[in-house]
Parts: structure tokens; sequence; C-alpha cells
């Protein structure tokens, strides 16, 4: 331990921590926020009905509302359509709890009280974003139950599956990055509450989800083939209904791969800003 | 009480930092502001809103780059040596920093964990505390439910999980109700009688001369005077004697009768018919002789009454100019004051 003089204070110089403890720390740090994360989730029932009951009314809706209405093309008919279309507007909506949650710990200055306590600074956000990859897990499965209640059958094997279901969840946390930084930027819970979702709209319903894209008007189908959720939806239905993988698959981890790129960097610096 | 951490290396005071300077665009929130506080002491950091107490305090705890001037704590530099600085210290910011859902046990011991306390230490330091901020009760239900003052005492609680060796307290009572702010002030109190050295900031003059054991006053960034709380009141002039005259065409004799009792020229707001005198610490016998004095000429009063002298009256007389900003006027425990003519004007709402 040295001492450096600048003006009239000497200071205690204070070795770094090594490399390999902070790793550590920091995991352990990113364990115990998903987990406190994971138990706020539980015991807040307003979550819940985002999480669940909202999708779920949403299969019901489109299943025996709207579904007779709408004219599609792929075995199984309209519930097989509908389904990888809901699975990735619901992982989107769920972003949703990760904005309020975010701003609502910085309006109350608990991320101000983690930024002053020894921990990893990365831990709060990768804490909260594990908690929020169970959590669409969690959602994702209910919302596919209900779907096989109602006539959803997958057609194309048990790994095009698995495949779909994980792609629905990567998708996810891909807009939770994005709603990561919106909340830390608005840091306003009730600001965030009013228009932290909406931008989410023309994203989920302006896409192949619900209808499909050549029924729109052509100015609008340019919007509505070459934006992410379609091309994400796209490849899910390819997986779950069998259909060609490959285009859409690129043009899906380029999306994904380039909202994290874009949208980690900017949520991290809105916390390190605060 | 607490068991002390060390500080190796370091035989200075807990905080010190010198000609801080932080900018927001153009707005100079501290501009060279100067602070020492020895181990173990109490410093309280008064000023109205905006006069950059909590810009100091965030970065002091390490939220906050200044631009200009350094400061240490525990001789660690906060902007160098900020991860060092962060094992040492305790924060507790102007809102109850905890989570709603989870109850006052759970928050606890999260922190505990956060802290790298393993599991059985991090139960049992849970435990401690809430039994000694009197929340054992309370301590299994969501801190959703809990009263104002009790979600700042756990707050309180929950800076100290890690047995910090300084404690930085920003507006430890901003928002409760008389009864919380007197209750917090014993835990505060008792705290401080165990070793900590703790900084806190107030908007009220009663609250860092109950607390504190030197103050320091800043307005728009700057120290404009620093001392004991008695020497500060000395400036001030102590407790001020007030009543309204009911017949205001007897204010000119009502001065006069008391005039002999004031330190100083009798302060008269002519609206109100209130007049003040200032009567440093002779308190309840000025009062007794004030109320002889306007007897003697035959003057009837209204709201006669003693009160401390308040932020406001440590601003007209530091600068001549009063708390502006200062959110409310009114003085914790709400004790004797009354709202002056200055105040009203002062208070830029």
């Amino acid at each position: 331990m040295t001492a450096t003089t600048s003006g009239s204070l000497v200071a205690v110089e204070v070795p770094p921590t090594p490399a390999g403890r902070r790793l550590r720390l920091g995991l352990l740090d990113m364990l115990n926020l998903t987990r406190r994360d994971v138990l706020v989730w539980a015991r807040n029932p307003s979550f819940l009905v985002f999480a669940v009951i909202q999708p779920v009314m949403f299969v019901l809706l489109f299943r025996f509302v709207f579904g007779g209405a709408i004219n599609v093309d792929v075995p199984g008919g309209y519930v097989n359509y509908l389904m990888p279309g809901i699975i990735a507007q619901s992982a989107a909506f769920a972003s949703f709890g990760t904005a309020i949650a975010l701003a609502r710990q910085m309006q109350r200055g608990v991320i101000d009280r983690f930024r002053s306590m020894p921990m990893a600074r990365s831990a709060v956000l990768l804490g909260r974003l594990t908690a929020d990859t169970l959590r669409l897990v969690v959602t994702l499965l209910i919302i596919l139950a209900v779907g096989y209640a109602v006539g959803f059958r997958f057609e194309n094997g048990p790994v095009p599956a698995v495949l779909m279901v994980v792609l629905g969840v990567v998708f996810g946390v891909a807009i939770c990055t994005v709603s990561a930084y919106v909340g830390l930027a608005i840091k306003d819970e009730e600001s965030v509450g009013s228009f932290g979702l909406i931008w989410l709209f023309p994203l989920t319903f302006v896409s192949a989800a619900f209808v499909p894209v050549g029924s729109m008007p052509g100015w609008l189908q340019a919007f509505a083939k070459n934006q992410p959720v379609t091309t994400v939806i796209d490849e899910m239905r390819s997986l779950a209904l069998g259909g060609p993988l490959g285009l859409h698959a690129w043009q899906s981890a380029a999306w994904l791969a380039g909202i994290f790129a874009v949208f980690v960097p900017l949520a991290v610096r809105a916390y390190r800003r605060v | 009480m607490l068991d002390r951490k060390t500080s190796p290396g370091w035989s200075g005071p807990a905080i010190v930092a010198e000609r801080l300077e932080k900018s927001f665009g153009d707005v100079r929130a501290l501009r060279g502001v100067d602070l020492s506080v020895e181990r173990g002491r109490v410093l309280a950091v008064l000023g109205p809103n905006g006069a950059g107490k909590t810009t100091a305090v965030r970065i002091l705890t390490t939220l906050l780059t200044p631009d200009g001037g350094r400061a240490l704590v525990e001789g660690r530099d906060v902007v160098r040596s900020a991860e060092a600085v962060r094992e040492l210290i305790g924060l507790a910011g102007q809102s109850a920093a905890i989570v709603e859902e989870l109850t006052g046990r759970e928050n606890l011991e999260i922190m505990g964990r956060l802290y790298h306390l393993g599991n059985d230490q991090a139960r049992a330091r849970a435990a401690e505390l809430l039994e000694r901020f009197d929340l054992a009760e309370a301590a299994d239900r969501p801190a959703k439910g809990y009263s104002g003052g009790m979600q700042r005492r756990l707050d309180l609680a929950a800076s100290l999980v890690a047995r910090p060796l300084v404690l930085f307290l920003d507006e430890p009572t901003t928002g409760l109700d008389p009864r919380s702010r007197i209750g917090m002030w014993d835990v505060i109190r008792e705290l401080v009688s165990g070793g900590t050295t703790l900084l806190l900031t107030t908007q009220y003059l009663e609250e860092a001369d109950e607390l504190a054991d030197e103050i320091v006053v800043i307005d728009h960034g700057q120290v404009i005077a620093a001392g004991t709380g008695q020497t500060l009141k000395n400036r001030i002039g102590g407790d001020v004697v007030e009543f309204v005259v009911v017949d205001r065409s007897r204010l000119d004799d009502a001065r006069g009768a008391v005039g002999p009792l004031s330190d100083g020229e009798p302060t008269v707001d002519l609206d109100g018919a209130r007049i003040g005198i200032r009567v440093g610490d002779r308190g309840s016998d000025a009062l007794v002789q004030t109320v002889r004095a306007l007897d003697a000429v035959g003057i009837q009063t209204e709201g006669l009454g003693i009160r401390r002298p308040s932020l406001d009256d440590v601003f007209l007389t530091l600068t001549g100019h009063g708390a502006e900003g200062s959110g409310d006027g009114s003085a914790p425990g709400g004790r004797r004051r009354r709202p002056r003519a200055a105040a009203a004007e002062g208070s830029g709402r």
C-alpha cells in the first residue's frame, strides 16, 4: 500500500481486486439479484396479469372471435398460424415488466444504493435479464399449453418445436434489453407505465403475427415484411409447422444480434450514468 | 455497539473534500465545496432544496464524478479508488430504497448477500437489525404495508448491513410526520453513539442542531457558514419571541415596550401586525418579561409564543435572503413555528 500526493491530500492507494475474485463475486451478485427479481415477480399480481392472463385472452380472442374471418394457408388452419405469432407478441409485451421494474428501482433510489455498494456494475442488469428469461420461459409454456387446449399442434417434430420456443425466448430477451434501456432512460415509473408499451403495438400488430402480410396495403407491407417481429415469427412458424428455414433464420439472427449490440451498451450506459 | 471495520494506512479525517465542483449543463451545483469530518463525528450539511447537498453526497458516495476538486473517504479517493470507498460506506437516500413486495427480513437478507456476508451471517445480521430498529414484529410482512417511518427505518437498517465505517444520510427525515421524525432522531443518535462517522443533509436547523457535532451551511453550491450548532445560533441571535398585536394602531407602542428585551431591533411585519424579538438563549425568562412589558402598557396580543430559529432565519442572517426553494418552510416537529412574511416570500414555489 503506497500513498500518492495531489494537492494537500495524500490518498491511500488500494490495489484493485484480482480479476478471478471479481468475476466470482460478480456472478454471485447476479444470482442473488436474479433470485430477488423472481421473488418480486412471484409476489406481484399485476405482473402475473401482464405475463399470463393477457396473452391467454389474446389466444382465445383470435382463436374464436377473429380467427374465423382470417384466411391462411397453413397445415392445421388458423390456430396453427396464430400460436407462433401470439408467443412472439407475448414475449415482446412481457418486457414491459423489465422497464417498469427498472424505472421503479431508479425512482426509489434502489439503483443508487446498489451503485454505492461493492457490487459488480453489470450484475443488476444481468440479474434482471436472467430473471426475465426465466419469466419468459414460464409464460411461453403456459401460453403453449393453452394453445394446445384450443387445437394448436406442432407439425414438424420435437427438435424444431423446442427451437421455436427457444427462439421466442431469445426474441423476448432482446426486446427486454430495449425495455431495460427505456426504463433506465425514462426513470419514472408513471411515464414508463404510459409510454413503455406503446412502441410495441405497431411493431407486433403490423407484422405477420395475426394476419398474413399480403393482406395489408402495399406501403405497409414494406415495413411489415422486413421488421424484426415478422422475420422472427416467420422463422418460428417454419420451425413449428415445417417450411423453408434458411432466409428467415439469417434475417432473424441479424436482427436479434443487432438489437443486442445496440441496446445492451445503451442500457449499461444509462445504468452507469443514472 | 457495532463491530468496526478497520481502515489501514489512514489516520486522517474520515471524510475530506477539497474544492469540489460539479455542473449539470449551465447549472453549477457545487462551486468549490470544502468539507472535513473527523472519525466518529457527525456533520450536518444544512441548506435548502437545490443548494447542492445531494450532489455533494452523491460525489462522496461514488455515484457522481466531480468536475473539479477531490474527496477522500477514510483516505481513499472517491474517483480513483471508488470500489475501495464502496467497501467502507453506507448510504440512505431521500426515499426508502427498499423493495416493497418483499418483507423487511427479505430486504435485509438480500442486502447481506449482496455484501457477500454468506447466508448464515446475512440471516443473523438481518435479525439483529430488525430487532434494533423496532421492526421485529413486522419483519415477515411485505414492506408495502409499512408506515413511512417504518420504511425509512428499514432503509436505514439496510444501509448498515455491512457495518459501514462512514454513513451518509441524505435528508433522513424529509417527508416524515413529526412523531416519526423524532423517532428517527433517536435511532440516529443511538447509531452515532456507537462511533460511526456520519454525514447527514437536512433542510432543518433544528435537526442539524439535535444530531450534529458540526454544521456546514451551503447555499448555491458554496459553503456560507460552518461551526457548531451553538455558534450558528449565536450568530443568528437564538430564540425568537413573537406575537400579534390585536389593535394595529398600537404597533409602535408595542415595539417600544419590548424593545429593551430584544437583541437588536424588533422585527415588525406590518401586514400581519406581528412583532418578533430576538432573545438569545434567555428563552422562557424573556417570554415572561415580554408578557409583563406588554401588560404594563395595556396591549392585547394574540399567538404569543417562542420559537427556535429556522433555516429561514439562518439564511436571512447569513445571506440577506430567505432560504430559496426550501420545499416547505415548516420546522421539524412542528414546534413553536409560525410562518413569517419573509419565509413566504423566500420560498420560490
